[in-house]
C-alpha cells in the first residue's frame, strides 16, 4: 500500500506541473496585454486616428495605415473568398478520388506550412514585377490572397463535409443536377461554417507583416490611398516601423496601434464565434 | 459520392422531352465544374510559382557564387565591400532561435496537452482552450514588440551581459507563440486514443499519471511528434519576431545572449533597404529563400506523412 501511495503522490506532483505549464500561455497573454495597454492607452485619441505618420511622435497617427489595411483586406476578401469556396466545393462535391485530387490536397496541406515571407518573394516577382503592378494595394491583396487560400479552403471543406449526405441524396432523388444540389441544398446549410472560416482567415491576413514588407509596402505614407494601384502601408507595417525606432515616444505609438489592431482582430473572432453559435442552431439533425 | 444510375432509355426520353433547355443545363454544369476545378488547381499553380520564382532568381546567383562557397564559407557579408556568401551564420541564427523556441514550446505545449486531455475538468478546458486560440491568433509583429520591449528588459535584469538584440528573447517569445500549435495538435492526437485503452490500464491498477504517460502518450506518439515537427517548421519560417528582436548581425555563434541574424530577418533587411533589383546582392534573398523553403517543405512533408499514418491506426 505504501508503494501505491507514493505512485499517487507522484501523480499529484505531475498534475501540478502540468497545470502550471498550461497557465504559462495565459500568464504570457496577460503580461502582453497589460504591457501594451500601459504603454499604448495614453496615445489613443481622435488625432491618433486621423493624423498621418510623422517624424514627431506627438503628431503621428495611423490614418494611412488604417485606410491601407481596409483597402488591402477588402480586395483580399474579394479575390480569395470566391476562389477558396470554389476550390472547397470542387474538392468536397466534385473531385474524383484520383491521383490529381490527392496532389491538389497535398499541395494545399503543404502551402499552409510555407513561411509567409516566401509568399512575399512570390508576390514580388509575380505581381510587383511580372504583372507590373508596382508596390500597389492590388499587389499586396493578391499576395495575401494566395497566402490565406489554403486556410480558407480547409475551413470551407470542413463546413461542407459537416452537411449530411441525406440532404444531397434528397436533392438528387428529385432530379436536381449536382450544381443545383450544391447551390440550393449544401451551400445554405454550410454557410455559417464557411463564413466563420472566411472571418478567421481574413483576420490572419490583417495581421500579416512579412510578405507585405517583402513586396515593398512603404512605411511612410502621408496621403489617403485613392485606388487599388496606389502605394500603401498597413497597420502591422506601421507597428513594425514604430517598434524599430529607438525613441520611447514611437514605442508608445506602436503600443497604441497594437491596441487598435487587437481590438479589430478580437472583435472579428468574437463575431465569428457568435455567428457559428447562432446560425448553426437553425439546422439540427 | 455517386449519382443514382438511371436506365439509359429513361434518360434519353427525358432529354428529348426537355430538349434544348436540358442541353444548355448540361453545358452549364460542365462549365461550372471546370471553373471549380480551376479554382482548386490554383494551389498547384501557387506551388509551381514559388518554385519557379525561387529558382529563376537563385540560379543566376549560384552561377556567380559557387555552391561550395555558399555552404562552407563562415561569413555572410553580401552588402559589404568585402563580400562573403556563406549561409552558415544565417543558418546558425535560424537554428539557434528555433532551438530556444522549441525548448520552451515542446515541453510546455505537451504538458498542456496532457493536462487538457487527461486531467482537466470540462469547465476548465472550455476556458483554457479559447485562451490558447487567442494566443495563436495574435499577429507576429505584436510578439516582436513584446520580445523587444518587455521580454528583453526583463531578462536583462537576470542576465547582465545580454545584448539589446538577442536570440534568447526572440526565441522565448517565439516559443510562447508556438505553444498553442503544439498543445492543440498534441491534444487532438491524445483525444483520438480510444478510451478502452485507458480503461484497461486503470483496471490493471494504474494511476492517472501512469495511464497518461505509459498508455495515452505512447499511443498518440506519432501525432505528438508531428506537432513537434510542425512547430519546428513554424519556428524556422517565423519572421517578424526575429526581425524586430534578434538583431541584424550575421555572426556564427551559438550564444543566445548575442545579436544574430536569421534567414528570414535577412530577407526583411534587404527588402527594407534600397538594394536594386536584379543585382547579385538582391538575388541573395532568393537563394536564402530557397534554403528556407526547402527546410520547411521537408519538415512539412514529414509531418503530413506521420499524421496520415496515425489517422489510419484508430479507424
Amino acid at each position: 500500500m505504501e508503494l501505491r501511495k507514493r505512485r499517487e503522490l507522484i501523480g499529484r506532483v505531475f498534475e501540478g506541473i502540468a497545470l502550471t505549464a498550461t497557465t504559462i500561455g495565459l500568464v504570457a497573454l496577460t503580461l502582453l496585454l497589460l504591457d501594451v495597454a500601459r504603454r499604448g492607452l495614453g496615445v489613443l485619441s481622435w488625432s491618433f486616428f486621423v493624423n498621418y505618420p510623422s517624424r514627431f511622435p506627438e503628431q503621428a497617427g495611423i490614418r494611412s495605415a488604417l485606410l491601407g489595411t481596409l483597402w488591402v483586406i477588402s480586395l483580399t476578401a474579394l479575390f480569395s473568398v470566391p476562389l477558396g469556396i470554389a476550390a472547397a466545393i470542387y474538392l468536397e462535391e466534385y473531385a474524383p478520388r484520383n491521383r490529381l485530387t490527392r496532389l491538389i490536397e497535398l499541395n494545399i496541406n503543404n502551402l499552409a506550412g510555407v513561411p509567409s515571407i516566401i509568399y512575399g518573394l512570390l508576390g514580388l516577382e509575380l505581381f510587383v514585377r511580372g504583372m507590373r503592378l508596382e508596390r500597389s494595394i492590388l499587389a499586396g491583396a493578391l499576395t495575401l490572397s494566395l497566402l490565406i487560400l489554403p486556410i480558407l479552403i480547409t475551413a470551407s471543406r470542413e463546413a461542407l463535409r459537416a452537411v449530411p449526405m441525406s440532404l444531397r441524396e434528397a436533392g438528387f432523388a428529385l432530379g436536381a443536377t449536382r450544381w443545383q444540389v450544391v447551390r440550393h441544398q449544401v451551400l445554405p446549410v454550410a454557410f455559417p461554417g464557411i463564413l466563420t472560416g472566411i472571418i478567421l482567415s481574413l483576420s490572419r491576413a490583417i495581421g500579416e507583416t512579412a510578405p507585405l514588407i517583402t513586396i515593398g509596402a512603404l512605411t511612410f505614407i502621408a496621403f489617403d490611398p485613392r485606388g487599388p494601384l496606389d502605394k500603401f502601408t498597413v497597420l502591422p507595417i506601421q507597428i513594425f516601423n514604430w517598434v524599430s525606432r529607438p525613441q520611447e515616444g514611437f514605442h508608445r505609438l506602436a503600443a497604441g496601434a497594437i491596441l487598435v489592431l487587437l481590438v479589430v482582430l478580437l472583435s472579428m473572432n468574437a463575431f465569428a464565434i457568435y455567428l457559428r453559435n447562432r446560425l448553426q442552431r437553425r439546422y439540427q439533425w | 459520392m455517386e449519382l443514382t444510375t438511371r436506365p439509359v432509355a429513361l434518360i434519353t426520353r427525358a432529354r428529348l422531352q426537355r430538349g434544348i433547355a436540358a442541353q444548355w443545363r448540361e453545358w452549364g454544369e460542365l462549365a461550372i465544374q471546370s471553373l471549380l476545378f480551376f479554382a482548386a488547381m490554383i494551389s498547384v499553380f501557387t506551388t509551381i510559382g514559388i518554385v519557379i520564382v525561387l529558382l529563376v532568381e537563385a540560379l543566376p546567383f549560384f552561377q556567380q557564387v559557387s555552391l561550395v562557397e555558399f555552404l562552407t564559407d563562415t561569413q555572410w557579408t553580401p552588402l559589404f565591400a568585402q563580400k562573403h556568401f556563406g549561409i552558415a551564420p544565417l543558418l546558425a541564427g535560424t537554428l539557434l532561435t528555433s532551438a530556444v523556441a522549441l525548448a520552451l514550446a515542446i515541453p510546455v505545449g505537451l504538458l498542456s496537452a496532457i493536462y487538457l486531455s487527461e486531467y482537466a475538468p470540462a469547465r476548465v478546458r472550455a476556458i483554457i482552450k479559447p485562451i490558447l486560440e487567442i494566443l495563436a491568433g495574435i499577429p507576429t509583429v505584436v510578439y516582436g514588440y513584446f520580445a523587444l520591449l518587455f521580454v528583453t528588459p526583463l531578462l536583462k535584469r537576470v542576465i547582465p551581459n545580454l545584448e539589446t538584440f538577442n536570440a534568447l528573447s526572440a526565441g522565448l517569445t517565439m516559443g510562447i507563440m508556438i505553444i498553442p500549435l503544439v498543445s492543440s495538435l498534441s491534444e487532438d492526437a491524445l483525444y483520438a486514443v480510444p478510451n478502452s485503452l485507458r480503461e484497461a490500464a486503470y483496471a490493471l491498477g494504474a494511476t492517472r499519471l501512469e495511464v497518461a504517460l505509459r498508455v495515452a502518450v505512447p499511443a498518440a506518439l506519432s501525432g505528438i511528434v508531428a506537432s513537434f515537427i510542425l512547430a519546428a517548421s513554424r519556428a524556422i519560417g517565423e519572421t517578424m519576431i526575429v526581425a524586430i528582436a534578434a538583431g541584424q548581425r550575421p555572426i556564427l555563434t551559438l550564444d543566445p545572449r548575442r545579436a544574430i541574424e536569421t534567414m528570414t530577418a535577412y530577407i526583411v533587411q534587404v527588402s527594407l533597404g534600397d538594394t536594386p533589383h536584379g543585382t547579385l546582392e538582391f538575388r541573395t534573398i532568393f537563394a536564402v529563400g530557397l534554403v528556407l523553403f526547402l527546410f520547411t517543405l521537408a519538415l512539412n512533408m514529414i509531418a503530413i506523412r506521420i499524421i496520415q499514418r496515425y489517422r489510419e491506426v484508430y479507424r
